[in-house]
């Protein structure tokens, strides 16, 4: 049948993708430590119907050729990891990265993570893990019977036990950063693991070789931005309509086609 | 039977042609960077014994509107979209050079300047290797500094500058792959005056009412050329009746 049906289709198919990308932003715009993401697109092949300067006799070429595209399709949705808001919680297990970085998490099945989530919570014993549960590395075990705890800026964390005056350090949360942060896999639940295209993980002190430093008793809220969102979802909607409207058109060529031949 | 239907029904396959063009041009309304393809008809006698009156209508691509997108800002620190004329240099996996307005920049695993659709951006020497870094910023000429990892914010480092061109359009063509290129795989020369705006994205520059307008007109056109075809075939009936014995 018609090309134009199958182009049009891609078309579809590629604003469908943003959409559904569209609705997931908004749908975490109030995710802690979420990173929204775009869908990237790029031109099929083409395809070469008669030839550009082919000899049109011995001595002579084609001016022009025709060469009709394919359609699009969706190659990536990238991850931005811009800065999201610091909000101020006062909750002292809250942490927010400012700057590069990610915590770096244990699975249940052995292998790491890394989120920029830092609401943690302590487990019965008293480990510090996300709100799935899943701890901290290098592992941070509070005492039962800690008193205060404070996270400094560069990852020191430090208790006040009763009936001492002294803080005492009980260990330092490290951050991992990326060559390619946009290359690694969202696999849901605020987590992010490995890939092969986002360089091997860089472990270090918060501060330090460019990695952020913590703030306790913050989050960093989501980075997406809901106007812009908005915006991207009216023209959305335009070009699908406008694809849709194409695949119509075609459809009427070709009725028109059945009916008067 | 008449040639006439042979004409109209080339017409309106050549209709149709023209029409999936156009289908590509919409379905690229948002790639980023995307040229839209132009299209035209040109006219091919077919010589020969009572042909004269036989013109077909051949379409053929009148090349690239290189008319420039809309610029969207969206202050990534990566995005950056050429101001006016002007295009970025960007290696085939050929290892040819080819252009391209798409400026959705990253770094990509191996370290070197890549945009979205995975073509790794050419400096002034091949490609742009970026050292590890804290910040990373692209200037107006296309310099990519970046401070280093673990150094401080001051410590500026240029790594390369992206090579900008800014060859006569006429000799630029898409290749099947869809990416634009210089006829005979030729390099051009960098271009100091082409500029660009960081934290901005340079849209497709298909023109989605003109693109809806087209393809009404191109649905009427090929509704004609049927109506032609149709025509043919009651004049062919008309004389078979004329002459069949009663």
């Amino acid at each position: 049948m018609s090309q134009a049906l199958w182009i049009a289709k891609t078309g579809l198919d590629a604003q469908q993708m943003k959409m559904s990308n569209i609705a997931n932003n908004l749908a975490n715009s109030g995710t802690t430590g979420f990173k929204s993401s775009r869908a990237i697109f790029s031109d099929l092949l083409y395809q070469n119907f008669r030839q550009v300067g082919a000899q049109s006799s011995q001595d002579t070429q084609l001016p022009s050729g025709l060469m009709v595209g394919t359609g699009v399709r969706t190659v990536a949705t990238e991850k931005l990891f811009t800065q999201g808001n610091l909000q101020k919680t006062d909750n002292q297990l809250d942490m927010a990265i400012q700057g590069r970085g990610f915590f770096q998490i244990l699975l249940p099945d052995g292998s790491q993570a890394y989120t920029r989530d830092g609401t943690f919570q302590l487990s019965e014993q008293g480990e510090l893990v996300t709100s799935s549960g899943y701890s901290l590395q290098p592992a941070i075990t509070v005492q039962e019977n800690a008193e205060s705890l404070t996270i400094a800026g560069d990852g020191t964390v430090s208790v006040r036990l009763p009936g001492s005056s002294q803080t005492s350090q009980i260990g330092t949360i490290q951050l991992t950063n990326f060559v390619n942060p946009a290359g690694l896999q969202p696999i849901g639940d605020n987590l992010f693991i490995e890939s092969g295209s986002s360089g091997t993980p860089q472990p270090g002190n918060p501060g330090l070789n460019g990695l952020g430093v913590l703030l306790q008793g913050h989050v960093e809220s989501s980075n997406v931005n809901v106007v812009e969102e908005l915006v991207n979802m009216i023209e959305t909607q335009r070009a699908y309509e406008m694809n849709s409207r194409a695949i119509s058109t075609t459809d009427q060529m070709l009725q028109f086609v059945s009916n008067n031949l | 039977m008449d040639h006439m239907v042979y004409v109209a029904a080339f017409g309106a396959g050549e209709a149709m042609l023209a029409q999936a063009v156009n289908a590509h041009n919409l379905a690229n309304a948002s790639t980023a960077g995307f040229r839209a393809d132009l299209l035209s008809a040109r006219s091919a006698y077919t010589d020969g014994e009572s042909a004269d009156t036989r013109v077909y209508a051949a379409m053929r691509n009148t090349g690239i509107d290189f008319s420039h997108g809309a610029i969207n800002a969206t202050g990534r620190n990566l995005d950056v979209a050429v101001n006016g004329d002007g295009w970025m240099a960007v290696s085939l996996p050929d290892g040819g050079e080819a252009y391209t307005r798409r400026g959705d920049l990253r770094v990509d695993e191996f370290g070197q300047l890549a945009n979205g659709a995975g073509m790794q951006i050419l400096g002034e020497s091949g490609p742009i290797a970026v050292p590890p870094f804290s910040e990373i910023s692209v200037g107006a000429d296309g310099t990519v500094s970046i401070v280093p990892l673990g150094e401080d914010p001051d410590s500026n480092v240029v790594v390369d500058r992206i090579k900008l061109v800014n060859p006569d359009t006429a000799q630029l063509g898409k290749g099947e792959d869809g990416i634009i290129r210089l006829a005979g795989g030729e390099e051009a020369p960098a271009d100091a005056a082409v500029r660009l705006i960081p934290g901005s994205i340079e849209s497709s520059n298909v023109d989605t009412v003109a693109a809806m307008v087209q393809m009404i007109e191109l649905s009427r056109q090929f509704e004609s050329h049927v109506k032609i075809m149709h025509t043919a075939e009651q004049l062919d009936q008309s004389s078979a009746q004329l002459m069949s014995i009663s």
